[in-house]
């Protein structure tokens, strides 16, 4: 209980939230103090906020989250150190046990666990600086690595192997390897005529010169002249439904919060988590004014002055390109206060996330930038009533945000002449797996799954399944290479677009593995609220086991049986996706005969 | 002041109002289920303001913990009323409209200044004048306390200059705003209703007034003396004396929790006969003559309570009492029947209807209507009243219908056992979440957060005086001296120490505390005792 903080710990929460005010906050007891106390709850209510970016500035600083600290950062805050630690535990880039001063995560979900993740863990097997991660966002880059390191920034590591894993724990210096590389290979080749992706490794990411030159800025001064209700008027026009896997149309979202009487937010959701998706990572990395801008227009649109961008932990370089760009936009009079002179004001904060997936449910995200365990709230009331801090609230994901300039430059008929009459515009998508040229690749709507293995360099011929949408998604079979990736083909078909994960695997995979790795993760990641979900994940994943050690009880129909009554309980009884589809991957691996064949 | 002992208001509006102000109240530990109430207020907006000399867990909660000394709440209040005068934020109209003496009290306050009450309550000026603007400018102000206000010599007086500041500002019998003293047990405010008062029958009726006895004597058949009874401290003055030599005892443990505890026992002790009725062999109990076993009374018996609402509710039977304990109306009949008097075994309800009939408030409250509505809020007068929510909204009827309510100014006085070079220490005494009073309904039930009894001091006390943690310490006042172990505690300031009451047989603390009792009341100064604390050698 009455464990202190060290000077240096100390330091860390200080930098980020200055001296304390008075002895009942962690400073010196003085004299007055003895007599007058001001915060309370309201006070604590204020400073909420500040509980996860405390413990990241501890963690980042010192490399774990000591007791003391906890202690410290509890008195600051006002709030009681088990609830503390209540948060500090839901994030698994926050450490609450010492360990060394560098620590490597190596992924070994779905896609790298194919492509030497699970070779790297066995070869740095039995070290307490080796963490085996869930997806890492790198999956063009496998085996994905992120590098923590205590008193420096986190950076990933590319095309890991022992030798430079081990070098990097013995301390050597850590650079970007590949400056120009975000994992764009139809940019790299030059040929293609790209419209989302055209600046991403053609422009200086920390160059607003560069930005400009390449087309950047002039949507914002003409949406500041068209104003927001036709900026909405347009976006409505546009078709543009939402990327992040719901689909929702996003003028009618914009609609019902640009009427709200009170104050009102906008959300960026960055936390780009499902296993096999790093689209928003290569827009963040290689072209971060676009984000900027576009959440600028976006917040102009709702008549929001806060916008809040919430990138995954496991992001640190788009975190820094981010970060770059706001200063630089701030400092050019593009973000802040009336800008380019035309009293609007407007402002984004960057809160990174800690390693939860279900952060990336925009609830959790919400409970997660407040303060607390990032667990999914009730809906209703929806986001657009009472979402951040109760305020409505706009959450968009970044692939869907960086449509906006395109959408007011060309025009909303323009775009929505793109694509097809349901599903207008563009659409990144995330390959991985087993192909030639993993990467993030943009097409028009329509393009059927078998046109983007082959953008992506193939092979087609061995593929024995596809894992669609992401692990919260489904396998689907070679049957299916001919469908239009639009939002209406997939949910004709009965599948998911999700997050736009396209990772085919060949024929000689281990199935069994990744449905295994898919239960263990979903078990991981439950946040435990809800009891379907908590208990059902773990449900899953036993019988899962007994099938793979061909010892099921009650024969193998009877695990097939109880899988899919797991999987019902966990899609009925569950209050978010993350429960609704835990199942769902694993359900199509046995409808496909990859596994639990009872021959 | 007003005429009946009660809180104004109705938990409800506690949720609603704009402003709270606790003050000598540690609810979130002694209150908790009044505490939800507030803390419903504070969610939805409210400004909470706490005074006490502890930065309790309750004012923990306050936008602004004003940490006054022990013992100086006249002080404040009386600043807090110049001040508002001052600033012009009195509520001219209503004094006009509904009160008198206003003058009086204006002149009376004049002296306290904020730069005066600073010095005396400790409390920097600026945050006495922040709560003064606060109260006087608030739509809508609850003002609560407990036992700080009320365990002091001058308790009566404590509570006068709380009562002036709603006057002043008219924060009182409108719905939102009033007057809220807390009470300490889910039926403190019942026995007051029924007549468990020296001078009041069932429904604070006073003895004195004739008309008012004479139809307790007509229903009863017997002379009701028109003289007051003796409380609880004149009680003791009286064995004292050997006037008073027989006690019977119900469901009170004066053996651990008066003031003074050793010459309480001494006097006890002393009695020709004593009779204790209780659910638990107490320690009073131990000492008694005859012990009478008595059923629980909340799964035992048939019954009302009335809660710090003034709301009356039903309490059924569940369960036959075990043994031979029976329930207290059984007894009560069966003692009459020995004494000569044969009352026969009335029912519950039937002793109800009869103080329907006795008392006004309660006229409209038949066992029907409470079953049904759950409860219902005096004054209820006749079946189709519906209970009433706040009192003295009738300060507002416009022309007047009541007479004016007078300001009664009240002098500062400090606590009766003053520090001095061999005692420097201000002892303050409460209580904890986990237990109640002396122990007797909580003691018999583990909980995680108790262990025995000790005493708290300030950090910065240890090193002065030569404390360790944990180690026992011997602590002494003019009347004892106890040994318990010692605890540093932040919320305290240097110079102030601080001891719960709910472990009397490890940690006796009123064999410390003084018994100076306010004459009004009769309730001892357990507040503020003057100690000192040494290390065990």
């Amino acid at each position: 209980m009455s464990a202190a903080p060290t000077a240096s710990e100390r330091a860390a929460v200080d930098e980020l939230l200055g001296s304390p005010e008075s002895g009942w906050a962690g400073g010196a007891r003085s004299a007055v103090d003895h007599h007058i106390a001001y915060g309370g709850f309201h006070g604590a209510e204020s400073t909420r906020h500040l509980l996860l970016p405390a413990l990241q500035a501890v963690q980042g600083a010192i490399g774990w989250v000591s007791r003391g600290a906890l202690n410290y950062v509890c008195e600051r805050l006002s709030v009681p150190p088990a609830e503390a630690h209540g948060v500090a535990s839901f994030y698994a880039l926050l450490a609450l046990e010492e360990r060394p001063a560098r620590v490597v995560h190596v992924c070994e979900d779905v896609s790298c666990r194919t492509r030497g993740g699970r070779e790297l863990l066995a070869a740095l097997a039995g070290r307490d600086d080796v963490v085996p991660s869930p997806c890492l966002g790198q999956c063009d880059r496998s085996p994905a690595v992120l590098v923590q390191r205590a008193g420096d920034s986190d950076l990933s590591l590319w095309g890991a192997t022992p030798q430079s894993v081990i070098a990097v724990l013995a301390g050597a210096p850590l650079i970007d390897p590949t400056p120009g590389h975000y994992g764009i290979p139809q940019s790299e080749g030059g040929a293609a005529d790209l419209r989302l992706l055209h600046r991403v490794g053609a422009v200086d990411p920390y160059s607003l010169d560069d930005y400009r030159a390449a087309g950047g800025y002039g949507a914002l001064s003409k949406a500041l002249e068209m104003g927001p209700a036709r900026i909405i008027e347009e976006v409505k026009r546009s078709g543009i439904r939402g990327r992040g896997g719901a689909a929702f149309p996003m003028g009618i979202k914009w609609e019902s919060v640009a009427e709200a009487g009170s104050e009102r937010l906008l959300v960026c959701n960055a936390d780009e988590a499902e296993p096999g998706t790093f689209k928003d990572r290569g827009l963040m990395e290689g072209d971060p004014f676009s984000l900027v801008e576009s959440m600028t227009i976006a917040g102009y649109a709702i008549g929001a002055q806060r916008g809040y961008l919430y990138i995954r932990g496991e992001y640190p370089r788009a975190a820094r390109h981010v970060a770059s760009a706001l200063e630089v936009a701030r400092k050019a009079q593009l973000l802040g206060e009336n800008i380019l002179g035309s009293g609007v004001d407007f402002d984004i904060e960057i809160r990174m996330g800690g390693g939860a997936y279900i952060c990336g449910e925009e609830t959790a995200l919400f409970n997660s930038i407040e303060g607390y365990r990032g667990e999914p709230r009730q809906k209703p009331p929806f986001p657009t009533e009472s979402g951040l801090f109760g305020l409505p609230t706009i959450v968009n994901n970044v692939e869907t945000l960086v449509n906006l300039p395109l959408i007011l430059l060309e025009g909303g008929d323009a775009y929505a002449s793109l694509g097809t009459a349901e599903s207008t515009g563009i659409k990144l998508f995330c390959m991985s797996g087993d192909i030639a040229l993993p990467g993030v690749y943009e097409v028009e709507f329509g393009a059927t799954l078998r046109e983007l293995i082959e953008l992506a360099g193939g092979p087609i011929e061995d593929i024995a399944a596809i894992l669609l949408g992401g692990v919260a998604g489904s396998f689907v079979g070679p049957d299916l290479l001919d469908l239009p990736l639009t939002f209406e083909d997939t949910r004709a078909a009965g599948v998911s677009l999700g997050t736009a994960v396209i990772m085919p695997f060949g024929v000689s995979t281990d199935f069994e593995d990744l449905a295994m790795r898919i239960a263990a993760f979903f078990r991981d990641e439950s946040c435990g609220q809800c009891v379907p979900c908590r208990v059902g994940t773990v449900r899953q994943e036993e019988a899962l086991h007994r099938i793979v050690a061909r010892a099921p009880l009650n024969g193998p129909a009877g695990e097939l049986d109880l899988l899919s009554e797991i999987n019902d309980a966990m899609r009925l009884g569950s209050i978010c996706g993350l429960g609704h589809t835990a199942g769902s991957a694993i359900r199509s691996l046995i409808e496909l005969g990859l596994i639990g064949a009872t021959s | 002041m007003f005429g009946a002992g009660g809180g104004t208001s109705s938990y409800e509006e506690i949720e609603i109002a704009d402003l709270i102000v606790l003050w000598g109240s540690n609810a979130r530990e002694a209150h908790p289920i009044f505490f939800h109430h507030l803390l419903k207020g504070v969610r939805k907006g409210a400004k909470m303001y706490a005074v006490d000399p502890r930065r309790t867990t309750s004012a923990q909660w306050a936008d602004v913990w004003l940490g006054i000394d022990v013992g100086s709440d006249i002080a404040l209040a009386n600043a807090l009323g110049r001040e508002i005068i001052a600033a012009g934020l009195a509520n001219d109209s209503f004094i006009t409209h509904a009160t008198s003496g206003f003058e009086a009290y204006a002149a009376a306050v004049d002296e306290w200044t904020l730069e005066r009450a600073e010095q005396v309550t400790g409390v920097p000026a600026a945050a006495i004048r922040a709560l003064a603007h606060d109260y006087a400018t608030a739509e809508t102000a609850q003002l609560c306390w407990t036992l700080g206000i009320t365990e002091h010599h001058n308790a009566t007086d404590n509570v006068l200059a709380l009562i002036n500041l709603a006057l002043l500002t008219g924060h009182v019998g409108r719905y939102g705003s009033g007057l809220v003293p807390l009470r300490g047990q889910n039926n403190v405010q019942g026995g007051g209703d029924m007549g468990a008062l020296p001078d009041k029958l069932p429904g604070f009726q006073d003895v004195a007034d004739d008309e008012a006895r004479g139809k307790f004597e007509a229903e009863w058949g017997t002379a009701v003396p028109a003289e007051p009874g003796l409380h609880l401290s004149l009680m003791f003055e009286a064995m004292e004396r050997k006037e008073l030599r027989s006690l019977f005892v119900l469901g009170e443990n004066p053996a651990d929790s008066e003031a003074d505890v050793q010459r309480t026992r001494e006097l006890l002790d002393g009695l020709e006969f004593l009779l204790v009725q209780d659910i638990f062999m107490t320690k009073t109990a131990e000492m008694a003559d005859v012990v009478l076993p008595a059923a629980v009374g909340w799964a035992e018996s048939d019954g009302t309570v009335t809660s710090s609402e003034r709301r009356v509710q039903l309490v059924r039977k569940a369960l036959e009492p075990p043994g031979a304990a029976k329930d207290d109306l059984e007894i009560l009949s069966l003692l009459a029947a020995r004494l000569g008097h044969d009352w026969g075994t009335p029912p519950a309800e039937e002793l109800w209807d009869e103080l329907r009939s006795l008392s006004p408030m309660h006229g409209g409250m038949s066992y029907a209507r409470l079953e049904a509505q759950g409860g219902i809020q005096w004054p209820c007068p006749d079946l189709d009243h519906p209970g009433t929510q706040f009192l003295h909204g009738d300060l507002w009827d416009d022309p007047p219908s009541r007479a004016a309510v007078p300001f009664i100014p009240t002098e500062w006085a400090p606590p009766v056992d003053e520090l001095s070079d061999e005692f420097p220490i201000r002892l303050t005494t409460g209580r904890r979440l986990d237990s109640y009073n002396t122990g007797v309904q909580s003691g018999g039930y583990g909980s995680p957060i108790r262990a025995g009894g000790w005493i708290e001091v300030a950090p910065a006390d240890g090193p002065r005086l030569g404390l360790a943690a944990g180690a026992v310490v011997r602590v002494r006042s003019r009347r004892g001296a106890i040994e318990v172990p010692v605890r540093f505690e932040d919320n305290l300031r240097p110079g102030l120490a601080f001891m719960a009451i709910h472990t009397p047989e490890v940690a006796d603390v009123n064999v410390l505390t003084v018994d100076a009792w306010d004459p009004k009341s009769g309730t001892a100064e357990f507040k503020a005792t003057a100690v000192s604390i040494e290390p065990v050698a």
